[in-house]
C-alpha cells in the first residue's frame, strides 16, 4: 500500500497530540456522539458517572503528586512524624468521602438501570417528545448466524441478511436468539448491546432519531469468521423505509426451512441479502432448534418432561438436536444421524404473507 | 485445525490416540521460527549447565529444595520466562490490528489470532501474574511471621512443580497441535465439542486442571502457615500488612479455586462423556458456565491484586520512614474487598440480560467495593504525609501505581454502571480497563516488590539505572499502549477483532503498537538490570540484613537469610516488629545456638508433577492407555511417598553457630 506524505503526516501529528487529542477524539466517537435517544441516555451516564467520580480521583492525584514532593527526603523542611498513623477525624473522612460518591452514584446506577433496561418498553422518542399514540412499534427479529446476522420483519413478511433498516422516530422492538455459539447485538449509534444466545431469547427496545447509515456487529467473540460479523443499520425516514420495505419484498427470494437452514452453515463476509416472503414460525423454529422438520422442538420437548417424560420411549430423546455442530459440518468425521422425531408432523410451511403491513411513510403525513 | 486421516489403522488410533505428525504445524513458519529459538535457547542453557557440572546442585538444591526462599525464588523465574511467552503474544495482536485495514489482512489468519489472544490471557492470568504473587507470598510470608518454613514444606514443592506443567502443557500446544481457539474464559457452546473439536480446548482445559492443583495446595499451605506458624506475640492485628493481604488472598484461593476446577470438570465432562451441561441441546445451559467462571473469575481478580496492595502498604511506609497510617482500616478495608469480591460476579456478563433489578444490584455491590480501596488509597496517601520520602526503585514503581490504578479504578467504576456497561462491555474501553489496573497494579506491585525485596533474597541490590530505565519505559509505554484504546472503545471498536474496515482508526492501533514496543524496551531493561546487577554484585552487596531501614521481621535476619531463617524465634510486641526492635535496642543473640530441626528435600513433588504432566497429555491426545497408566502410576507414586520416612533432619547447633558468627562479624564491619 502506498502513503501519501499527507497521511503520513497525519499519522505523525495524531501521535504526537495524542494526549490533547484523547479528551477531544472521545467527543467524535460513536458512543460519544450517538444517534439514539437510549445511546444518547447511556452517554449522558457515562458523562455524569465520570464527572462524579472525578470529584475524588483529582484531589486524590494532586495530594499524592503534592506529598510526594514536598514530603521528599531532600526537603528538610519539611515536618517528619514517624510515629504519627492515626486520626480519627481522618479516617471519618477517608471512608466517608467514597462512601458519598458511591451513594450518589448508586442512586443514579438503580435509577437508569431501570429506566435503561433494554426488556422496558420505550416511554419517549427523545427528551422532548412522548411516543405519540398512534405510531405502531416495529418489530424485528434478529439471528446471529455463523458469521452473518439474519433480521426477519414478522409484520411485512420479509427478512434480510446483513443489513437491516428502521423509520427514524418509531419505537423498535427487537427479539434476539442464534443459532450456535454467544454473540452480542450492537449498534453503538442506536442502543447498548445484548447478547444473542441459541435456544434463548434476549429484547431490546430501542429508537433511532437521526437519519443515516449505522455500523452494527457482533461484540461478543464467536469464532474464525467473528471480524467480519457486520452488518449496516439504516436510519430511514418514513417514506424511505416504505420504499426499502418494498424493495425487499419485491426480491423473489423466499426463507424457507431448507433455504435457511443452507444459509445457516458457517460463511463469511456475506454480502446482504433480501428475503421477499418467509416462512411463518420460522423465527420461532429457530429459537426452538427445530428448523429441521424431523426435530422435536425444544419447547415440545420441555412441555414432554414438564408432564413426567415419556417413560421409556423417552430413551429415544437422548440423540442430539444439535443439526449446526461442527461434526456435522465435515469437519470430523460424521456420526451416523440421529433423530428426535416430532411427536407429530411438522406444520407445512406456509408463507408469512400479512394483509395491511404498517406504514410508516403514510402514519408520518396523517396530522 | 487437527483432521485425523482416515486411512488411519486402528492401532495406530489406539497407540497414539488423536496424535500424528500432522499434528507438528511444520507448514507455519512464525511457529517453525518461534521453535528454532526456543530450542536453540534451551540447547544452550543445558550446554552452560552441563559445562558449569551444575546438574545435579540444580537438581539437589532447587528442584528437589523445599525451602519456601527457593520455591519462592522458582516462582518468580517461571513467571519471567512465561512474561516473555505472554508479552510475545501481546506484541503479535498490536502488530495484526495496527496493519490489518481494509485490503491489508495482516499476518495472522483468524485462526491463529484468535490461538494468540487466548494464550495471552490464559498466560498472562495463570502463568505470569499469578505465579508472581504466590513467588512473592512464598518467599516473604514465613519470613515475616517468623517462621523456619511453611507449614507444609513438602506439598509447597509440589503445588510449584503442578504450576509448571501446566504452563509447560501451555508452551507443548506450541509445537504439537495447537491452542484454544475460544478466548482465555472459554465460554461455552463455543468451547464445547460441537464447536471447538480440536486438541486446542483440551490444552486448556488440563493446563488449568493441572496448575490449579498447585494453586489451591499452596493456597491451603499459607493459609495454615499464617494461621499457626506466627512468632510468639505477632496476634493477629500485629501482623504485617503484607502477611495480611496474603492471608486473605489465600482464603480467597481457596474458597474460589474449587469453582473452577468443578466447572472445568463439567466442561471437560461435555467434552469427553457427551453430556449436556453446557451444550445447546437437553436442557444444557450455557450461562451456567458463564456464571460459574466469573464466581471464580471476579474473586482471581482480588487474588492478584491483594498481596500487591500488601507490598504498596510495606513499601510506602518503609521508603516514608513512617508507621503506616491507618493500619486497622487498612486491615479491614481488605477483609471487607475479600468478603465483597463474591458479590460482584455478575457484572461481567450486565448484556446477558438479567433484569434491571439484579444488574442494579450487583453493580452497586461493584462499587461499594471502591470504598474500602478508596480507604487505602488515602491510607498510602497519608502515610507519605509527614513522612521523609526516599525514591528508590520500590518507591518509584509504588508512585507509578498510585497514578496509574486510580485511573484503572475510575473506568471500572464506570463500568459497573449496567447502562454504561451496554455500550462499552467487550471493547476496547474494558480492555483499556483491565489493563489499566492489571499493569498498574499488579505488574507495578511485583515490580516494586522484586525491587524491594531483591537485596533480601539475593544479598545485594539492583541496579538503580536500570531499574529506571524499566520503570519509565513501562509507564510511558502502559500509556501509549492504553490510553488509545480507551479512545477506541468509546469509538465502539470491539475486542478479539483481527481485522478491521474503517481506516480511520488505524492512528490509534499504531499508537497503540508504539506502546506495546516501549513496554517491551522496559521488559528487556529490567532483564538487563539483572544481569548488570549480577555483574556487579560486590559493589552492590548489602552489608547488613536491613538495607532499606525496614520494620517487619524479614529484615531482621541476614540477606539472603540461612537455610533456617531465624536462629531464634523473634518475639513480637507491636506492629513493625523489626522496626520496635531497633528502636527498643534488641540485641541480637551470639551465642546459645541449638541444632534446628528442618524439613528434607525430596524428588517427590517433581515426579508426582511429571507423571501429571504425562496424563495430561495423553488426555489432551486421547491416548487412552497411556492415560490410564499414568493415573495409575499417579496414585502409586503418592502412595509410595507416604512410605518415605526419611523426611527431616537437624542441622547441628555449630553450623549454626558458624553462619550466625560469619554474620555477627559482617554486622561488625558494617559499624565500623
Amino acid at each position: 500500500m502506498r502513503l501519501n506524505s499527507a497521511m503520513y503526516a497525519r499519522r505523525a501529528y495524531s501521535l504526537l497530540t495524542l494526549p490533547l487529542v484523547f479528551l477531544l477524539a472521545g467527543c467524535d466517537a460513536v458512543v460519544m456522539s450517538p444517534s439514539g435517544d437510549i445511546a444518547m441516555q447511556q452517554r449522558d451516564l457515562i458523562v455524569v458517572s465520570t464527572v462524579l467520580m472525578l470529584l475524588i480521583v483529582v484531589p486524590v492525584m494532586l495530594l499524592t503528586g503534592f506529598f510526594a514532593w514536598h514530603y521528599r527526603q531532600s526537603n528538610k523542611k519539611a515536618t517528619y512524624d514517624p510515629d504519627w498513623h492515626h486520626s480519627t477525624q481522618l479516617e471519618l473522612v477517608i471512608w466517608s468521602a467514597p462512601l458519598l460518591i458511591i451513594i450518589a452514584l448508586g442512586a443514579v446506577t438503580w435509577i437508569t438501570t431501570h429506566t435503561l433496561d433494554p426488556y422496558r418498553k420505550l416511554d419517549r422518542l427523545d427528551a422532548s417528545r412522548p411516543i405519540p399514540a398512534d405510531v405502531q412499534p416495529l418489530k424485528v427479529q434478529v439471528v446471529a448466524l455463523d458469521w452473518k446476522w439474519l433480521f426477519i420483519y414478522p409484520d411485512y413478511g420479509v427478512a434480510s441478511v446483513n443489513e437491516m433498516a428502521a423509520p427514524v422516530d418509531v419505537p423498535i422492538e427487537f427479539q434476539i436468539t442464534g443459532s450456535t455459539v454467544m454473540n452480542a447485538f450492537y449498534v453503538p449509534a442506536l442502543a447498548g448491546m445484548i447478547y444473542a444466545m441459541p435456544g434463548m431469547q434476549t429484547q431490546l427496545h430501542a429508537v433511532i432519531n437521526k437519519a443515516g447509515d449505522y455500523q452494527g456487529f457482533s461484540a461478543n467473540y464467536s469464532g474464525a469468521g467473528f471480524s467480519h460479523m457486520r452488518f449496516t443499520f439504516k436510519g430511514l425516514d418514513g417514506a424511505g423505509f416504505d420504499q426499502w420495505v418494498a424493495g425487499v419484498r419485491a426480491s423473489p427470494a423466499a426463507l424457507g426451512r431448507e433455504e435457511y437452514l443452507k444459509l445457516e452453515r458457517p460463511s463469511e463476509r456475506e454480502p446482504v441479502r433480501h428475503y421477499g416472503q418467509t416462512m411463518v414460525g420460522l423465527y420461532d423454529a429457530i429459537l426452538n432448534l427445530c428448523v429441521e422438520p424431523t426435530k422435536m422442538c425444544m419447547r415440545d420437548m420441555m412441555a414432554i418432561d414438564a408432564k413426567g417424560g415419556l417413560g421409556l420411549a423417552s430413551v429415544y430423546n437422548v440423540s442430539r438436536l444439535s443439526y449446526d455442530a461442527e461434526r456435522r459440518r465435515g469437519v470430523l468425521p460424521q456420526p451416523p444421524a440421529e433423530y428426535v422425531t416430532a411427536l407429530c408432523a411438522a406444520a407445512p410451511e406456509v408463507m408469512l404473507s400479512p394483509a395491511s403491513p404498517p406504514s410508516y411513510g403514510l402514519s408520518r403525513l396523517a396530522p | 485445525m487437527q483432521t485425523p486421516t482416515p486411512e488411519r489403522s486402528e492401532l495406530m488410533q489406539t497407540l497414539f490416540g488423536r496424535l500424528s505428525l500432522d499434528a507438528i504445524p511444520y507448514h507455519e513458519p512464525i511457529l517453525l521460527a518461534t521453535f528454532a529459538v526456543t530450542a536453540l535457547i534451551g540447547l544452550a542453557l543445558v550446554v552452560w549447565i552441563t559445562r558449569a557440572r551444575a546438574w545435579g546442585w540444580l537438581w539437589r538444591d532447587w528442584f528437589c529444595s523445599i525451602d519456601h526462599k527457593k520455591i519462592g525464588v522458582m516462582y518468580m523465574i517461571l513467571a519471567l520466562v512465561m512474561l516473555l511467552r505472554g508479552f510475545a503474544d501481546a506484541i503479535m495482536m498490536r502488530l495484526q490490528q495496527a496493519m490489518a485495514f481494509g485490503d491489508a489482512m495482516g499476518y495472522l489468519p483468524p485462526h491463529h489470532y484468535d490461538q494468540i489472544f487466548t494464550a495471552h490471557g490464559v498466560i498472562m492470568i495463570f502463568f505470569v501474574a499469578m505465579p508472581f504473587v504466590t513467588g512473592l507470598m512464598n518467599y516473604v510470608v514465613p519470613l515475616q511471621i517468623g517462621a523456619r518454613d511453611v507449614a507444609f514444606p513438602f506439598l509447597n514443592n509440589f503445588s510449584f512443580w503442578m504450576t509448571v506443567v501446566g504452563a509447560l502443557l501451555v508452551m507443548t500446544s506450541l509445537f504439537i497441535g495447537e491452542f484454544s481457539t475460544a478466548g482465555w474464559l472459554a465460554y461455552p457452546p463455543l468451547s464445547g465439542a460441537d464447536y471447538s473439536p480440536g486438541v486446542g480446548m483440551d490444552y486448556y482445559i488440563w493446563a488449568l486442571q493441572i496448575a490449579g492443583v498447585g494453586t489451591l495446595l499452596s493456597g491451603v499451605n499459607l493459609i495454615v502457615t499464617i494461621v499457626k506458624m506466627r512468632a510468639p506475640g505477632m496476634t493477629l492485628m500485629k501482623m504485617p500488612v503484607f502477611t495480611w493481604t496474603s492471608l486473605c488472598t489465600n482464603v480467597l484461593i481457596v474458597a474460589a479455586f474449587p469453582v473452577l476446577t468443578a466447572v472445568l470438570v463439567l466442561l471437560s465432562l461435555d467434552r469427553y462423556a457427551d453430556t449436556n451441561f453446557f451444550t445447546n441441546d437437553f436442557g444444557g445451559n450455557p450461562m451456567m458456565y458463564v456464571n460459574l467462571i466469573w464466581i471464580w473469575g471476579h474473586p482471581e481478580v482480588y487474588i492478584l491484586i491483594l498481596p500487591l496492595f500488601g507490598v504498596f502498604s510495606e513499601v510506602v511506609s518503609t521508603f516514608s520512614g513512617k508507621r503506616l497510617f491507618g493500619y486497622t482500616s487498612m486491615v479491614y478495608a481488605t477483609v471487607v474487598i475479600t468478603i465483597l469480591s463474591y458479590l460482584v460476579w455478575l457484572h461481567h456478563f450486565f448484556t446477558m440480560g438479567s433484569g434491571a433489578s439484579v444488574n442494579s444490584f450487583f453493580g452497586i455491590t461493584t462499587m461499594i467495593i471502591s470504598i474500602p480501596t478508596g480507604a487505602k488509597m488515602f491510607n498510602w496517601l497519608f502515610t507519605m504525609y509527614r513522612g521523609r520520602i526516599r525514591f528508590e526503585l520500590p518507591m518509584l514503581w509504588t508512585m507509578g501505581f498510585m497514578f496509574t490504578f486510580v485511573i484503572g479504578g475510575m473506568t471500572g467504576v464506570l463500568l459497573a454502571v449496567p447502562p454504561a456497561d451496554f455500550v462499552l462491555h467487550n471493547s476496547l474501553f474494558l480492555i483499556a480497563h483491565f489493563h489499566n489496573v492489571i499493569i498498574g497494579g499488579v505488574v507495578f506491585g511485583v515490580f516494586a516488590g522484586i525491587s524491594y525485596w531483591f537485596p533480601k533474597v539475593f544479598g545485594y541490590h539492583l541496579d538503580k539505572f536500570w531499574g529506571k530505565v524499566s520503570f519509565w519505559c513501562w509507564q510511558i509505554g502502559f500509556l501509549f499502549a492504553f490510553m488509545p484504546l480507551y479512545v477506541l472503545g468509546l469509538m465502539g471498536v470491539t475486542r478479539r477483532v483481527s481485522h478491521f474496515e474503517d481506516p480511520s482508526l488505524q492512528p490509534w492501533f499504531i499508537a497503540a503498537a508504539f506502546g506495546a514496543v516501549l513496554v517491551g524496551a522496559g521488559i528487556l531493561a529490567s532483564l538487563i538490570q539483572f544481569y548488570v546487577s549480577y555483574k556487579r554484585r560486590a559493589e552492590l552487596r548489602v552489608v547488613g540484613g536491613d538495607p532499606w531501614d525496614a520494620r517487619t521481621l524479614e529484615w531482621s535476619t541476614s540477606s539472603p537469610p540461612p537455610e533456617y531463617n531465624f536462629a531464634f524465634t523473634p518475639r513480637v510486641h507491636e506492629v513493625d516488629a523489626w522496626w520496635d526492635m531497633k528502636r527498643n535496642g534488641y540485641v541480637r543473640p551470639t551465642s546459645g545456638f541449638l541444632a534446628i530441626h528442618m524439613p528434607k528435600g525430596t524428588a517427590a513433588g517433581i515426579t508426582l508433577a511429571g507423571i501429571s504432566l504425562v496424563f495430561g497429555f495423553a488426555m489432551i491426545w486421547h491416548i487412552w492407555w497411556l492415560a490410564g497408566l499414568s493415573f495409575a502410576g499417579l496414585i502409586g507414586a503418592a502412595i509410595a511417598h507416604t512410605f518415605n520416612y526419611d523426611r527431616d533432619y537437624h542441622i547441628p547447633a555449630d553450623e549454626v553457630t558458624r553462619s550466625e558468627d560469619a554474620y555477627t562479624r559482617a554486622l561488625a564491619a558494617q559499624e565500623a
